[in-house]
């Protein structure tokens, strides 16, 4: 039996048998420091990472220590992780570390306050439940995991994501969905400015994001590809929403808006369109998801109208240079 | 509209010579040959010569010479003939005028004005004939402190720079063997706290500069990574992507991460040996990069992972990056991304605030800053900017090394100078100024043919470099390409070996940022006082 096994084993039976004393678990953890998955086993796991700050804790027994101090499984094979006073790296390398033992399909980290780039390096399809409020980049050139937050998320949620899921019950802040080339971002809430700035698609990777409320301004700028969908649900009767500068520059993709949009709020380089049945189709499909995913009434969005923004051309600025036939 | 711009070139066609092979028409992308059917004789369409010299070279009996067209506007020395020329061709078209390839203006060339010293009577030359010449160069951050354990060497810590005992705390990087470092290299990163990516090795300090696929062909990309495993250095991807056909010359690729994130996902970034974040770019500071939709053909598309036919817009920006913070972030984030096992290089363009800027960079985490002075070449860039916008290389990187040396940062970044190195001198006089290695573009481009022409952002290049049309990029091997770089690095590295030996140095760690070993010829104190060095003769 491997080293990485017995660890998740051990820790198993640490949880169910000793759970209450979470304090002296130092000496019998020190082989788990050794799994060897970074080659690398004389790491402090401390960082400099980006402004974090370090919460010290007295971890003598190293990674493996660490390790069995934070994570629980219980029985039905869930890992519950405790985020306190960990920092970004921490967090992430301890998130890493019981994903690559493969044997948990599910992690849930409790007391998430700010922590960065939670998902990154993930590189596996995994149920991750976040309690609390992560910080920037969750989710960051993610490849796989479906990460659930129950709160709200921070900035740049989804930069540069390959694939994956990512359902924040809550609001997200700016920049969500930045150059996302694939899998898909439910907000329950509403979104800050930039949304899906430069979001792209290729063949079938086709980034989605559905957002419950409403977006800040320059929703969609530059945006390349991909399909994003505005739900409005938070807005009063009448009121329509607030975002300027929606699509400046968009030369791709398709944006659906639930609810009245003024031609002065948009950019130069888009038009609005009624969605076809492809259109509606794809709306639909990802309505269902976001029902289903918030327990919101279904019917009630269904049976509404859907505007459709889609870019004017594929080549923006295509006669901005003083290109000639011939060289010169 | 009849075009007002005269030809710039003259093609001079040696009817003695010529037989009427027809090669240059063919040969031509830019359409100046024909055949007149009427008169039975070979004509050329001048105004649409761009002097590439492609139909000279090929030509069997050398029957062409391509000159300056020597028709000439009354001299002005404020209305020179290159301002008339644009000012007529924005008046037909109403646009940007592009160019390509570096800065051609003629700005002050530092190296010119810079020589290098040579041992004479006391601290005799090496002969690199006879002795070991070491070019070998690691990049990324270096420790602060280290500390030598039991194996070849002996117990026992060493004091590694001014600034910082080594004396041994747990968590310090132990080097125990030489073979400790050819493999896994430093594990501490500089704070002595968390582990730092080991640096990469590289043999010469010449690595190949960022020039994205859709700027230059598949092939040229393929050339570029075969000659960087060749002579094991690192050729660096650009920010187009990086094609699924290449992917195995990883551990000597660098990717890049720019502002539109061309072909970036996660493989990408775990596969390649550097990752490097593009702020700027020396010929175009402050600007977004534009591929045309037409040159996004369906392998550019496949690449760059957006639909055919689309621009590529890289904007001015990085759209989470507005200050030093963010770039750590950002940093930070390709470093979890990549399991903190690669270095993070950040490029910027030299601009008037480099070193300020360099220092904050090293701050927010990156393991390598990369300088690209203003005669870097690019594929397509506003003239306006590229012969007006950004600072000389040579300034950029004395003030730059100078700075953080003062801050005590120096080690925790390598530095990489790029920018219009022209030969081996121009680069061990880099490395005398501070730079752990330069990149090379423009010289590799020229080793397969280009004659900088510029007209690199038609697409049309007749070199097969710059081209989109498959029929024109087939024209250039690959292994044609990447001997003939090879080569070139090759030789430089002679030359560098010879030089090196000359001051009597046997290893490039000697030279680097030893400016003793550079004196100023022709130059104001202020110039001098900015580099760094002192006058010849003094
Ligand atoms: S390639 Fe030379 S010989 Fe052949 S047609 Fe042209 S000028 Fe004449
Ligand atoms: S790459 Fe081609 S188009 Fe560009 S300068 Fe060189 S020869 Fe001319």
């Amino acid at each position: 039996m491997s080293l990485r096994t017995s660890w998740i084993d051990r820790t198993d039976r640490i949880d169910r048998t000793n759970s209450a004393d979470r304090t002296d678990r130092t000496d019998r953890t020190d082989w788990t420091g050794r799994t060897g998955w970074t080659g690398r086993t004389d790491c402090s796991g401390r960082t400099a990472g980006a402004g974090d700050s370090h919460a010290e804790g007295g971890r003598q027994g190293g990674r493996g220590a660490e390790r069995a101090r934070r994570a629980f499984m219980n029985e039905s094979g869930t890992l519950t992780v405790d985020a306190q006073g960990l920092s970004s790296r921490e967090l992430n390398y301890l998130l890493r570390a019981c994903a690559l033992d493969r044997v948990c399909g599910e992690i849930s980290v409790k007391n998430v306050a700010g922590q960065r780039y939670i998902g990154t390096n993930l590189r596996r399809s995994l149920n991750l439940e976040i309690y609390g409020t992560p910080g920037s980049d969750l989710g960051a050139f993610m490849d796989g995991p479906r990460i659930t937050v129950f709160g709200n998320a921070q900035d740049c949620v989804g930069n540069t994501m390959t694939s994956g899921e990512i359902v924040v019950h809550g609001r997200a802040g700016d920049v969500v969905a930045m150059s996302m080339r694939g899998g898909a971002i439910f907000v329950r809430d509403d979104v800050g400015s930039r949304c899906a700035i430069h979001m792209k698609e290729y063949g079938d990777r086709k980034p989605l994001v559905v957002i419950g409320g409403t977006a800040h301004d320059f929703l969609g700028e530059y945006m390349a590809g991909g399909t994003v969908i505005m739900l409005g649900l938070g807005l009063a009767p009448g009121e329509g929403h607030r975002a300027c500068f929606i699509g400046t520059g968009m030369h791709g993709g398709r944006i659906f808006v639930r609810g009245s949009i003024e031609a002065h709020q948009l950019g130069r380089e888009v038009e609005v369109v009624d969605p076809d049945s492809r259109d509606q189709e794809t709306i639909m499909c990802a309505v269902e998801r976001f029902c289903t995913l918030f327990g919101t009434d279904f019917a009630e969005i269904a049976n509404s109208r859907f505007l459709k923004l889609h870019p004017r051309s594929h080549r923006p600025y295509g006669r901005f240079y003083a290109a000639r036939d011939s060289g010169g | 509209m009849k075009s007002y711009i005269p030809p710039q070139f003259t093609v001079e066609r040696d009817d003695r010579r010529c037989n009427m092979c027809r090669i240059c028409v063919e040969e031509c992308s830019f359409g100046v040959h024909y055949y007149d059917e009427k008169r039975k004789t070979m004509r050329a369409r001048e105004e649409r010569c761009v002097g590439c010299h492609r139909c000279s070279t090929f030509c069997p009996t050398r029957a062409l010479t391509i000159r300056t067209h020597p028709a000439e506007f009354r001299p002005n020395a404020n209305w020179r003939p290159e301002f008339i020329l644009d000012i007529k061709k924005q008046a037909e078209t109403g646009g940007i005028v592009l160019t390509g390839m570096g800065c051609d203006k003629p700005y002050r060339i530092y190296w010119d004005h810079l020589v290098l010293n040579a041992s004479q009577v006391t601290n005799p030359s090496i002969d690199p004939l006879r002795e070991p010449m070491e070019l070998r160069t690691y990049l990324g951050a270096r420790p602060s402190r280290f500390e030598l354990t039991e194996g070849n060497w002996p117990v026992g810590c060493g004091e590694m720079d001014g600034t910082h005992t080594l004396h041994g705390t747990d968590g310090v990087h132990r080097i125990g063997a030489d073979d400790a470092r050819e493999t896994s290299g430093f594990d501490v990163s500089p704070d002595g706290a968390s582990p730092a990516p080991p640096p990469v090795r590289v043999e010469v300090p010449i690595l190949l500069a960022a020039m994205s696929f859709g700027a230059v062909s598949f092939q040229v990309h393929r050339a570029l990574m075969q000659a960087a495993q060749e002579v094991g250095t690192l050729c660096n991807t650009g920010e187009g992507g990086w094609p699924a056909e290449l992917r195995g010359f990883g551990r000597h690729v660098i990717v890049q991460c720019a502002s539109g994130r061309f072909g970036v996902d996660a493989d990408y970034l775990n596969e390649a040996a550097i990752v490097e974040i593009k702020i700027g770019q020396g010929a175009k500071p402050g600007i977004g990069g534009h591929l045309p939709g037409e040159k996004v053909t369906e392998a550019v598309a496949k690449t760059r992972m957006i639909p055919p036919g689309t621009d590529a817009l890289s904007p001015a920006p990085q759209h989470d990056i507005y200050s030093i913070e963010d770039l750590a972030t950002l940093i930070y984030a390709l470093k979890e991304a990549t399991n903190y096992e690669k270095p993070v290089a950040v490029k910027i363009a030299a601009v008037h605030n480099a070193a300020a800027i360099a220092s904050g960079i090293v701050r927010a985490g990156a393991d390598i800053v990369v300088l690209d002075g203003f005669r870097g070449g690019t594929g397509a860039a506003p003239k306006i900017i590229r012969d007006n916008v950004g600072i000389p290389i040579e300034l950029a990187l004395a003030s730059a090394d100078a700075r953080l040396r003062a801050e005590g940062i120096r080690h925790k970044a390598s530095i990489i100078a790029s920018g219009g190195f022209r030969n081996s001198a121009d680069v061990l006089k880099a490395i005398a100024l501070g730079a752990d290695a330069v990149y090379i573009g423009t010289a590799s481009l020229i080793a397969m043919g280009c004659t900088l022409c510029q007209q690199c952002y038609t697409g049309k290049c007749a070199w097969g470099i710059a081209a989109s049309d498959p029929k024109l990029a087939e024209r250039l091997d690959p292994e044609v390409a990447a001997r003939r770089v090879v080569n070139l690095i090759n030789g430089w590295s002679l030359e560098m070996k010879e030089m090196l030996g000359g001051m009597g140095i046997n290893a490039i760690e000697s030279l680097r940022g030893n400016r003793l070993h550079l004196r100023g010829i022709g130059l104001e104190d202020w110039e001098l006082e900015v580099l760094g060095v002192r006058g010849a003769g003094t």
